[in-house]
């Protein structure tokens, strides 16, 4: 089973949610899988501080040009959508920045000039921490494409596990990369008008892709009814909410697992773990 | 003229609401460019009146005309994102076995050319929509992501030279960016040749991570960047550590904003926080920017 956490907003919370759902559901005795997809900012380990037992490389494909064979017809370069290959003269040069690695121009040289060969992109590091599997993958600095890394975390997601992914902010290819094929999404927000415009955002993208999905309204305060309205207005249902604590603030900030340093809130991933359990079976 | 741009590495640390304020600071002396462009907010503040609105148009996506379609699968063998679906998971058209997902499809081609029967289609694609208006603080550039749609770091880079030109065309002195989480492409589309970057974290563990590599991008990109920190009493120690890693990095401190709730009220009244107090937390912001407009004329780029 895939639970994705994802949110529009950053700095909503996914990652509390995330790690501390994961850490509810290791006590409960489940097989639990923690998957970092945020790979530009990673910062599950900061919390489950895991032991990593494995390590990889990811990389993408990038074409190479054999000069001696190349005769620079040309008929990669238009073919190119990304402009990663130019002509220069007699010579095609290769952009592996702009290259997103689909193999095109090598199967379509007319004089078979262009093989492939590997560029990393970052890391895919795994381990455990407790009973939790995890799972992160960590971008290179410079790096712009992250989903190609997004999809090699993913690999590691396990039929036997509830894997619990923590998706990136926005609403763009990154997170589409990263909830793709969920069973459920957990949308985490915050009572305000950034955290709810980028809830409504959020909301757009997953109807797109029509997977079931939940709101948890974290830093609710009491007499703010902001995100029930729109939750109402936008037919859709909130299935936690997380009370706005300083102490929950300031555990955060050191690092904290907020399920064991603030009391009472176990109570709340109960209740997040039993409305995902109805909805993923119904 | 100079461009700012806001940013943080890590989501959630006040970029926006201190680029609105900023925005409120600079009077008149500015273009905004709100290049958050799947996630935007800036515009809830600043209220913009569009005047202009274009449609961006950027990249392809295959589309198989079924009725030609001589089901060899050539383009399933050929994608390499998984955007071709076979029969046995998805059925189009009755006794066609091969269609597009328009989501996982990234626009190549390579079906589009290999295919015998010549039967994909590959039309241009409108991601989205980008806007000039006008705010009570001046020109605003912004947009808006198609949903699910790609392409956001070109979008952010024409949402950045059109503030650019029209910064020009008015001389003023900055156009004030306010950018993306994380570190990848829509961030590198805001930071690149940049003359600053005003890094905004938070005293927690995750902003002082988030922080050293968006530090690093600057760095590479070789953007000179500022640090400030917002909501750095919340954990005093993690402020001073987060000061010393800037000073030790070289890079220039721009001062520290309390925790306030009239940041979040002000936000709920669709304020900057410069308008809606004058003391507090909005002392802390315009010292802020004091520190990075004094520094940004000083930067020889």
């Amino acid at each position: 089973m895939n639970i994705a956490i994802a949110s529009g907003k950053g700095g909503t919370g996914k990652t509390t949610v995330s790690t501390n759902l994961s850490l509810f559901l290791g006590e409960m005795g489940e097989k639990v899988r923690y998957l970092d997809c945020d790979v530009e900012e990673p910062n599950g380990h900061l919390f489950l501080k895991p032991e990593i037992l494995q390590s990889h490389a990811a990389v993408i494909p990038i074409p190479v040009i054999d000069e001696k064979t190349c005769n620079a017809c040309g008929a990669c370069v238009r073919f190119c959508e990304y402009k990663a290959l130019i002509r220069l003269g007699k010579k095609v040069m290769v952009f592996p920045e702009l290259c997103h690695g689909c193999g095109g121009c090598t199967l379509l040289c007319p004089s078979f000039a262009i093989s492939e060969q590997t560029k990393e992109i970052g890391f895919v590091e795994s381990g455990i921490s407790g009973s939790i599997g995890f799972v992160h993958g960590r971008l290179n600095i410079g790096e712009a494409m992250s989903p190609p890394l997004i999809r090699k975390v993913l690999e590691q997601a396990t039929k036997e596990a509830i894997n619990i992914i923590d998706a990136p902010p926005g609403t763009s290819c990154p997170v589409i990369a990263s909830i793709r094929n969920a069973d459920f999404v957990v949308l985490v927000t915050e009572p305000t008008p950034f955290g709810l415009n980028d809830l409504g955002l959020a909301l757009d993208m997953i109807q797109e892709l029509r997977i079931p999905h939940g709101i948890v309204v974290n830093r609710a305060e009491t007499g703010n009814t902001d995100a029930e309205v729109f939750c109402e207005k936008r037919q859709v249902k909130i299935i936690a909410q997380i009370p706005d604590d300083r102490r929950i603030a300031e555990s955060y900030s050191r690092g904290e697992m907020i399920l064991t340093a603030v009391p009472g809130i176990r109570e709340r991933f109960a209740e997040l773990w039993r409305s995902i359990r109805k909805q993923v079976q119904a | 003229m100079k461009e700012i741009v806001i940013i943080s590495g890590k989501g959630g640390t006040g970029k926006t609401s201190i680029a609105a304020s900023f925005a409120a600071l600079a009077n008149g002396n500015a273009v905004m460019a709100d290049c958050d462009v799947d996630a935007a907010d800036l515009h809830l503040i600043l209220k913009p009146e569009i005047g202009l609105r274009s449609e961006f148009r950027s990249g392809h996506k295959a589309a198989i005309r079924p009725e030609n379609c001589i089901g060899c699968g050539k383009c399933a063998e050929v994608c390499r994102f998984g955007a071709v679906r076979d029969g046995t998971t998805w059925v189009a058209y009755p006794g066609v076995t091969y269609s597009i997902d328009p989501i996982a499809c990234e626009g190549c081609g390579v079906c589009v050319s290999l295919c015998p029967a010549r039967t994909i289609d590959f039309p241009e694609e409108i991601c989205g929509e980008w806007y000039v208006s006008t705010t009570r603080f001046g020109t605003m550039v912004h947009a808006k992501l198609g949903i699910a749609a790609e392409n956001s770091g070109k979008l952010v880079t024409l949402v950045r030279s059109e503030a650019k030109r029209l910064a020009q065309e008015q001389e003023a002195d900055y156009v004030l960016i306010d950018g993306s989480p994380g570190i990848g492409c829509p961030v590198i589309a805001s930071l690149t040749a940049a003359n600053l970057a005003l890094i905004v974290t938070e005293p927690t563990v995750s902003g002082d991570h988030d922080l050293r590599r968006i530090v690093s991008l600057t760095k590479q990109l070789r953007v000179p960047a500022m640090v400030c920190v917002n909501k750095w009493d919340i954990n005093i120690a993690a402020t001073e550590m987060i000061k010393d890693f800037a000073q030790s990095q070289g890079i220039g401190f721009a001062g520290l904003v309390r925790y306030d709730k009239a940041v979040t009220q002000a936000q709920r009244k669709l304020e900057t926080v410069t308008e809606f107090c004058s003391e507090g937390v909005a002392v802390d912001i315009q010292s802020i920017w004091n520190a990075v407009t004094k520094a940004i004329w000083q930067y020889d780029t």
